[in-house]
């Protein structure tokens, strides 16, 4: 079988701080990570992997740093890597980035399961896999915790739903978009797996690779337009209390029937 | 492209500051892009005092003045509407009329002859049913090609969403589907120059808001993150126009099976996003056992216990208990966190709290600024006490 695992280079964002004054990101400092979220699909695919005989293709687009996120998928277990990079592409919303996706999982051809992380810690729209999917005319199982069986034809997964999950059989070719249980414990590769993943081929591809025109990409093909963005507004009115527990909890009292909450 | 107006331009450098990526700098007094480096995250048009900064927009092609009409995704499950429905309902009114448009429902599942009716009593002008035993449990190519039939058939100017789990699914799958613009798990939605739908969403983890148009394709798409907007009060008897359509899909095309249903919902206990009183923990809780104590407030106040992302990470709480930017979004009259230092994805989830009680041993803990009564001190010692208390004044 052939899986192809979509990935995205992010800032940490639980590093990230504003500044309040330009209402801007501090960039600087803040680590550049493999999206959880893939990290947990990579490691979904190579989980069946050890079921059935696959070759895992890891895919992403994004600046020439981004490379990184790739040799870190080649470290833990992806066979090979693909890089979309191309100025073309900068400033693509959802709906722009899972047709360059599309068009390079249709390039790579023949993949049998589509694994992308359920959303990037960035910006979270939980978009691009489900965009994929369509523009791929794949069937999709979002929110996706576990592959229980991959069969000729089905794959058998666990989902979660608003109150609790499901057990769902999907057609094959499908797309998976992973949500990372609390159980995940990320694989750390070792120095004989970073050795070994030099071995490994890492492709460059750009708009030359995918076809389609400069106005089909980049913010020129983006439905969507980012008009401004700014720091959220705190509520910052906080009456501080550091008192003696008894005193504490008085005051908590006081709080509560002030509010009407307690009689 | 982004392009800098010469003439508003002072050169003062407030915008090579804000840039994020190095995509500006000064040439003598004229700021000058990088189109190499820019990212058009539009910070610096946010950032530029005299306004000298714009992005420009390609021309508006499609003919958008034929689409009419607010459109809400009515999500029902066994013929049960979702809150969300209802809040999207009482936004997607203030749009509709500040438009001067109708405000629709669109409600697709098997026996709903009775939600019409609902939806109209919380302000749907109009409601568009599908039903049929197919539509029963949601299905990605079921609902899909339902929907997007209904929109090529009656052009919406503005189609709105829950970010629930079928929301997030189902939206993007039409948006590609038909080639439209979508904006996710926004928290604001208003209308711009008489006619554009401005979505605000959180991005970053929180960190950064950030406002989106979609100019040029119709309907404008959005999903909405529950428990953000009002819910209405309903006005019993109202009346609405019901376009019953029909709707034929090959159960073959539907290429995925519900094999098993698995509630993860303890019995009487409420969903977190339901609650009204969330008495929340976090890593300061120091073991899942201890969150007794927080249990034992929670039942004075008939509260319901949140946590936050660490807890779930450790394995002391269900994801279905988790607040914040990748859990649950609650809008309680209280809530009351107790150990939780707070961060940014955290506080997004419970902005819209009437009232906030923080309990932290670190004074510096980001959650006070965020809270309305910040108490610095060992939940340890605070919990138990306020638990005898409450309890104390129950039985009196």
């Amino acid at each position: 079988m052939k899986f192809v695992v979509c990935v995205k280079q992010v800032p940490d964002t639980t590093e990230v701080e504003v500044n309040k004054e330009t209402g801007t990101i501090i960039r600087e400092g803040v680590p550049s990570i493999l999206n959880p979220f893939d990290e947990f699909a990579l490691n979904v695919a190579l989980k069946v992997k050890e079921k059935v005989d696959a070759h895992i293709v890891a895919l992403s687009m994004g600046p020439p740093q981004a490379e990184q996120a790739l040799k870190k998928c080649l470290a833990i277990g992806a066979d090979e890597a693909i890089l979309l990079s191309d100025r073309a592409f900068a400033g693509s919303d959802t709906w722009v980035t899972s047709l360059v996706l599309a068009r390079a999982v249709r390039k790579i051809g023949d993949a049998d399961i589509i694994f992308c992380g359920q959303q990037a810690i960035d910006g979270d729209t939980a978009q691009v896999g489900p965009e994929m999917a369509q523009h791929l005319g794949l069937p999709q199982v979002t929110y996706m915790e576990e592959v229980e069986e991959v069969g000729k034809s089905n794959v058998i997964c666990r989902k979660e739903t608003d109150d609790g999950y499901i057990r769902i059989k999907c057609k094959l070719p499908a797309l998976l978009a992973c949500l990372a249980t609390s159980d995940f414990e990320p694989r750390i590769p070792n120095i004989r797996d970073i050795f070994r993943a030099k071995k490994k081929p890492l492709h460059q591809w750009n708009m030359g690779d995918i076809g389609g025109g400069l106005e089909e990409y980049g913010l020129e093909g983006s439905a969507t337009q980012v008009i401004k963005s700014y720091a959220p507004s705190e509520r910052g009115d906080c009456v501080m209390v550091d008192e003696p527990p008894e005193a504490a909890v008085k005051k908590i009292l006081e709080f509560l029937s002030d509010q009407g909450v307690i009689g | 492209m982004i392009v800098v107006d010469g003439d508003k331009c002072t050169g003062c450098g407030v915008c090579v500051k804000a840039c994020s990526f190095d995509a500006l700098e000064l040439v003598g007094k004229l700021a000058v892009f990088d189109d190499g480096k820019c990212t058009y995250c539009g910070v610096c048009i946010s950032a530029c005092p005299t306004d000298a900064i714009d992005m420009e927009r390609k021309p508006q092609t499609a003919d958008v003045s034929a689409y009419k009409g607010i459109w809400v995704f009515a999500e029902q499950n066994g013929g049960k509407l979702k809150n969300v429905v209802f809040e999207l309902l009482g936004k997607g009114k203030e749009i509709a009329e500040e438009l001067g448009e109708p405000l629709c429902a669109v409600l697709l599942g098997n026996k709903l002859e009775d939600l019409p009716k609902v939806l109209a009593s919380y302000g749907a002008d109009k409601v568009y049913m599908i039903d049929g035993e197919v539509f029963d449990k949601y299905s990605t190519d079921g609902y899909k090609s339902a929907i997007s039939m209904l929109i090529t058939k009656y052009k919406p100017n503005i189609l709105l969403f829950g970010a629930t789990h079928v929301g997030r699914d189902l939206a993007p799958t039409v948006a590609a589907h038909l080639g439209l613009g979508l904006t996710a798990d926004c928290t604001g939605l208003s209308i711009v120059e008489d006619k554009y739908l401005l979505q605000t969403r959180p991005a970053f983890g929180g960190n950064l808001m950030a406002d989106i148009l979609t100019p040029d394709t119709r309907p404008q798409m959005a999903t909405v993150r529950p428990n953000v907007m009002k819910r209405p009060e309903p006005e019993e008897g109202r009346e609405c126009e019901l376009v019953s359509e029909e709707f034929e899909i090959n159960p073959r095309n539907i290429r995925t099976e519900i094999l098993e249903v698995i509630t993860g919902m303890v019995e009487g206990e409420k969903p977190v996003e339901e609650a009204d009183i969330i008495i929340s923990g976090g890593r300061g809780v120091g073991a899942p056992e201890n969150f007794d104590m927080l249990k034992a407030v929670a039942r004075s106040l008939k509260g319901t216990i949140g946590c936050s992302r660490p807890v779930v990470e450790l394995g002391w709480m269900p994801k279905s208990r988790q607040v914040g930017q990748s859990g649950k979004t609650v809008s309680p009259t209280l809530y009351m966190a107790c150990g939780i230092s707070g961060a940014i994805q955290h506080r997004v989830g419970i902005r819209n709290s009437d009232i906030i009680i923080a309990i932290n041993k670190d004074r510096e803990a980001p959650i006070f600024e965020l809270a309305n009564l910040g108490v610095i001190g060992d939940i340890f010692k605070i919990l138990p006490l306020l638990a005898q208390e409450l309890s104390k004044r129950l039985s009196e």
